[in-house]
């Protein structure tokens, strides 16, 4: 596949098809992607970060954003949320352009997304069932009880029933990503932002998290995009990958795109991968 | 500004700061920028927190849990603070007011003191310390390791949850605590001098309140709830602002402490001065 910044949504959309989704939810019935970007530009200081980035996902769909350390990775999916204003280039929510929103409005907005930290960010003052629990107390009203069976239920799914009232300092790194998974799922989100969900973990516990992330994705039908260094990682959870480089979108395709491509970057990236 | 830790992009070498010694000019006009800069930033910060504060949905269990962390937990120290004040101002009033024949006005020497700007300033410079640190160094905390990011990626206004409760529990808490360290104060003045001569604590409250009125007490104690949003508004900006991990908790606290400690100070000749035109 050629070098392109551009990604093929009607492939998307046919993955998306082929799953059977139902489509239900806000942005798929009127056939717009979950999140576009478009000419997404980011510098610090003299330093050009973003260089006019454009990525459109999906419902259903799995988008890896691969690329070097300090490539804007983290950067693209902190300005999807709105936790940084890009300097120019829009991004659309479900159709919505969050340019210019107020921090309320976004809160709307990002009632529909999950977040995943790249150290899981949890509450160092609540236990790991408070961490869970924490965005649905904001947002749903509910019993107490209906509460606690939902974070218990969504725990068990990413098997830390055990560990609810333990302190997140108390667990080891891969349960805190798994905790942070369930805190960011617990509103059921239309689309999963994942920022390094396997960084720093051990093979085993990379591989029970890819199998996780896989497993939530089939059984809730997100939009997801996840940065990541990890090549296994990304050819396991990923419908397509985009690999960025000073900027740019080097390349965005499937995974056997990337394995084809004979763009320099490209090999040696997979080279050292 | 750009957290360079959470976007994992390396920050952009930046020119050396001018010292005083290489450039005094460039020194002064650099130190200026910066003041204006922090003085524009923390009136922003205060338009968020305002804003925040007076929309729904309110924050009444996390306001709850703040005014106990502030004020209950800072009650021991108020008090002590306050008790010891009182002893020092009845030995050191004692000595001179004997000096100048007017003992019979040791009573209301104390007890204006206390009330009038003694009791005030020191519950707000105990708070500032105590309070100060503690929200500048959890909010850093917090800001460093992303917990701040995540609650605003929940969807929650951290504003609202973490800076308009701890604020608001200040400027509550800190008239409260004022009169029990007042209490203290008046309480331990007279003990001090019931050591040394009989006299009971009616008699020194009678003699001590003799011609006070509202605009003695009022003003004076209601003058910290100014304290209150000084010392919570500079802790939680400073901590909201921390970049640069465990130094920049450190100096996040640091600086939370002295910055509220000086504003606190300047405050008061300012608050005083309205007070003595408008309650004379």
């Amino acid at each position: 596949m050629a070098a392109t910044d551009q990604i093929d949504v009607s492939t998307a959309m046919k993955q998306q098809e082929s799953r059977g989704n139902t489509g239900e939810k806000t942005g798929e019935k009127t056939g717009l992607p979950a999140v576009a970007v478009e000419n997404l530009r980011q510098s610090f200081g003299s330093q050009k970060v973003l260089n006019g980035i454009t990525l459109t996902v999906s419902r259903g769909e799995t988008l890896a954003v691969l690329g070097r350390s300090g490539t804007g990775k983290s950067v693209l999916l902190r300005i999807i949320i709105g936790l940084q204003k890009p300097d120019s280039g829009s991004v659309r929510i479900q159709g919505e352009d969050i340019a210019g929103f107020s921090l309320d409005q976004m809160g709307e907005i990002r009632k529909k997304m999950g977040f995943l930290f790249q150290h899981a960010a949890l509450y160092d003052s609540l236990t790991v069932e408070q961490n869970v629990a924490f965005p649905l107390q904001h947002h749903r009203k509910m019993s107490k009880s209906e509460r606690s069976d939902r974070v218990r239920a969504l725990l068990a799914e990413v098997g830390m029933e055990s560990h609810l009232d333990k302190m997140p300092a108390d667990i080891s790194g891969g349960m805190q990503k798994r905790v942070g998974l369930a805190r960011a799922l617990i509103l059921e989100p239309d689309i999963l932002l994942l920022d390094e969900p396997t960084a720093g973990l051990d093979p085993i516990s990379s591989g029970e998290i890819d199998d996780l992330v896989l497993k939530l994705q089939h059984e809730h039908h997100m939009a997801s995009i996840v940065v990541t260094h990890d090549l296994h990682s990304a050819k396991t959870i990923a419908d397509r990958v985009a690999l960025l480089n000073e900027g740019n979108v080097v390349i965005a395709g499937s995974f056997e795109d990337l394995q084809k491509s004979d763009i320099e970057f490209v090999r040696e990236f997979l080279k050292h991968s | 500004m750009i957290d360079h830790a959470a976007t994992g992009v390396d920050a952009p070498v930046s020119q050396p700061a001018k010292t005083f010694i290489d450039s005094p000019l460039g020194f002064a006009k650099n130190t200026i920028n910066k003041t204006l800069e922090w003085f524009g930033d923390l009136g922003i910060f205060f338009w968020h927190v305002v804003r925040a504060a007076v929309t729904p949905p309110y924050e009444f269990r996390e306001l709850f849990r703040q005014l106990d962390e502030i004020g209950s937990k800072s009650l021991p120290l108020v008090a002590l603070a306050g008790a010891a004040t009182g002893v020092v101002l009845s030995l050191e009033a004692r000595y001179s007011l004997t000096r100048f024949g007017a003992k019979s006005l040791l009573p209301a020497a104390i007890v204006f003191s206390v009330i009038h700007e003694t009791g005030p300033i020191i519950s707000g410079l105990v708070v500032s310390g105590r309070v100060g640190a503690g929200i500048g160094a959890e909010l850093a905390s917090m800001k460093v390791t992303e917990q701040i990011d995540a609650i605003e990626a929940s969807a929650v206004n951290p504003y609202r949850l973490l800076a308009a409760t701890r604020i608001l529990a200040c400027i509550l808490a800190l008239p409260l605590l004022t009169l029990a360290g007042d209490a203290c104060g008046v309480l331990m003045g007279w003990v001090t001098q019931a050591m040394v001569e009989p006299l009971s604590l009616h008699q020194f409250i009678n003699s001590g309140f003799k011609g006070a009125n509202f605009n003695d007490f009022l003003p004076p104690t209601f003058k910290t709830a100014v304290f209150g949003l000084i010392i919570g508004l500079i802790a939680c900006f400073q901590g909201m602002r921390t970049q640069g991990g465990a130094a920049g908790v450190g100096r996040a606290a640091t600086n939370s402490v002295v910055l509220s400690s000086l504003f606190v100070i300047l405050a008061d000749v300012v608050l005083v001065k309205i007070i003595i035109v408008f309650f004379p």
